[in-house]
């Protein structure tokens, strides 16, 4: 009895010996910040030294925090919806034939994720400016005949989406491909003998069966889209269109470096955890996707 | 099933139903020709309108201003006018460039090899060991994991403000250096792919279980660390926020951020806005970005494999 004890606390000094960089890395720079978040948004600049509410009326009260939240929702309304759909199409229809052709194009749907962030937002300035774009002839026929035309605040948010799809789509379809080759074969070949055609099989059979990676992808998209941050912070510096406060963590980061207010910064960071940590919490809890991993 | 095993079964399967169907389909349904046309420019538009602005990308800087306003979009300028602009790129701000790809490199090897030194010890701890707190810290992974990294920037930045350490590349390289998909991947693939066998033989050896750690399990783990050396890279390299929050000087950049302060600093993007002495336009701004963009889509086109497997182990299970 003693014995086993004394081994089975030895064991997990053992395995704590080995957990513990990385439990530290967690602490330090995962649960720390969200910690300090919470703590820093009840003080306020205006009463230091006492604990309220104060930030987070002021941040709700802004002019600004409003018009944020309606384009990052706005943003959200137009890339969440085409990406899923974009996915499911062009996963389905590799999907539709398995081959050397779908692999190879699954790998150049892939390739734009390459260009992210600043470089993105470099790239695809170029592709919608009528004047220098490959595609200026699409553009043209839209209406839009110069980069004034183009980067107008109006169209900020399906710029944003646009760049988003094309550089996110490769990982989703890799995902939607993955979870479309675990159906077993015989389910497609029986409703194929049952008389179903390529559209009865994709909408009947095989979509239902991958419903539960569309759930994850939109969940995963509508926390990476409260995020917006690069896209707009560039596209105003170097357009003027826009705002340095379109998004949420724009307006965070002005509130942190214009205003010097690291209460408000820390409210609206706050404002932006739970929203993702509710996000997460229902990925890890209310899916299957992670059980065997929480159960274990 | 594993996701890994699925992975393999993936790729192994692949042509042998791919040419049944093909047999099939041309003897029982002529019928589908325009549907397959269709699929077939689906696909090839889709695919064009990825490549395009790539290969764009790729033959701008061999242009100059003007031709790249006046010749066709897809056109090859010269390798003299290239090395014009690689000369006008490495000379601005007294060849900050450099600096800025050094920084980068730094920073991203920092971040790795803490990442999977870090990671792999945890992930098999969590995968083979029982402990008082496994689960909690199982679950924190799982949920720092699938939420963005970017939401704790601003937070983070009060934290190191705090210390002091703004504007040092430890500000990037340690917070960086938490990584909770790289762990989340090593806890699968030690879950899943080390026999338990092989674990009881070396500590029956009298092996502790470090020695039993460096002289059994990483040889076998060689395919995970390639795992986790990518999509660390790929994280780092392209890291915006972080950087652009923490550093200040302009020394320190990476080089996303330093090709945003080139794209809002210089004249190139919005000549219009008045005249400029610096050799800085569209072609030399377009090869700042390719610098950027070019390792990554390396890393992707050679280990397409990795790739393909770390998603769908993100994800894909059955």
């Amino acid at each position: 009895m003693t014995t086993s004890r004394r081994a089975a606390a030895r064991s997990s000094a053992t395995a704590w010996a080995f957990t513990a960089p990385y439990a530290l890395l967690l602490l330090a720079f995962g649960v720390a910040p969200a910690v300090y978040a919470i703590y820093e948004s009840f003080t306020s600049a205006k009463n230091p030294g006492s604990l309220g509410l104060d930030s987070y009326a002021m941040v709700l009260h802004d002019f600004r925090f409003w018009p944020a939240i309606g384009n990052v929702a706005l943003f959200m309304v137009i890339w969440i919806p085409v990406m899923v759909c974009g996915t499911i199409l062009l996963a389905l229809l590799l999907h539709e034939r398995v081959g050397r052709l779908s692999s190879t194009m699954r790998l150049i749907f892939f390739l734009p994720g390459a260009v992210t962030g600043s470089a993105a937002v470099l790239l695809w300035y170029f592709m919608l400016d009528p004047q220098v774009s490959p595609f200026a002839p699409a553009l043209h026929a839209m209406g839009l005949h110069n980069s004034i035309d183009v980067f107008t605040s109006s169209h900020l948010a399906p710029i944003f989406a646009l760049v988003a799809f094309i550089t996110g789509v490769g990982q989703w379809i890799v995902v939607m491909f993955g979870a479309l080759q675990g159906i077993p074969e015989e389910l497609i070949e029986s409703a194929k003998l049952d008389g179903a055609g390529p559209f009865g099989t994709a909408l009947l059979i095989k979509l239902p069966l991958i419903r539960k990676y569309v759930i994850y992808m939109m969940i995963l998209a509508f926390a990476a889209a409260l995020q917006i941050f690069v896209e707009p912070s560039l596209f105003y510096s170097i357009t003027q269109s826009g705002s340095a406060w379109w998004s949420l963590n724009q307006l965070g980061f002005a509130f942190a470096f214009g205003q010097g207010d690291f209460a408000q910064a820390a409210t609206v960071s706050v404002i932006l955890l739970v929203l993702s940590a509710a996000a997460a919490l229902f990925l890890v809890f209310r899916t299957d996707f992670f059980k065997t991993e929480v159960e274990s | 099933m594993s996701s890994h095993s699925l992975a393999t079964r993936t790729e192994k399967t692949e042509p042998a139903p791919a040419r049944t169907r093909r047999t099939r389909n041309r003897g029982w349904k002529p019928r589908l020709a325009p549907l397959s046309i269709l699929r077939l420019l689906i696909l090839f538009g889709f695919g064009i309108f990825c490549l395009v602005p790539l290969i764009w990308l790729l033959l701008t800087p061999t242009k100059t201003d003007a031709a790249i306003l006046g010749d066709f979009p897809l056109s090859f300028g010269t390798f003299d006018r290239l090395a014009a602009a690689w000369q006008h790129l490495t000379a601005y701000s007294g060849g900050i460039l450099f600096k800025w790809m050094l920084n980068s490199v730094y920073y991203s090897a920092g971040s790795l090899v803490i990442t999977i030194v870090t990671g792999l010890l945890a992930g098999y701890a969590m995968a083979t060991m029982r402990f008082p707190g496994r689960k909690t810290i199982l679950t924190l992974t799982l949920l720092s994991m699938v939420m963005p990294a970017t939401v704790t920037v601003l937070p983070l930045f009060l934290e190191i403000n705090a210390v002091g350490l703004t504007n040092t590349a430890a500000s990037v390289i340690l917070p960086a250096s938490f990584f909770p998909f790289g762990v989340y991947l090593a806890f699968v693939y030690f879950s899943t792919s080390v026999p338990k066998e092989l674990l009881e033989a070396a500590r029956l050896d009298g092996c502790s279980e470090f020695r039993a750690f460096i002289s059994v399990v990483l040889p076998i783990a060689k395919p995970l660390i390639g795992l986790l050396a990518f999509f660390s890279f790929v994280a780092n390299w392209n890291n915006y926020f972080l950087p652009y929050v923490m550093l200040s000087d302009q020394d320190a950049y990476n080089l996303p951020v330093g090709l945003g302060a080139l794209m809002a600093g210089s004249p190139a993007l919005h000549p219009e806005r008045g005249g400029s002495f610096l050799p800085i336009t569209r072609p030399e701004v377009a090869l700042a970005g390719l610098i950027v963009v070019i390792p990554i889509a390396l890393l992707f086109l050679i280990f397409q494999r990795y790739l393909v497997r770390g998603i769908l182990s993100g994800s894909v299970k059955s």
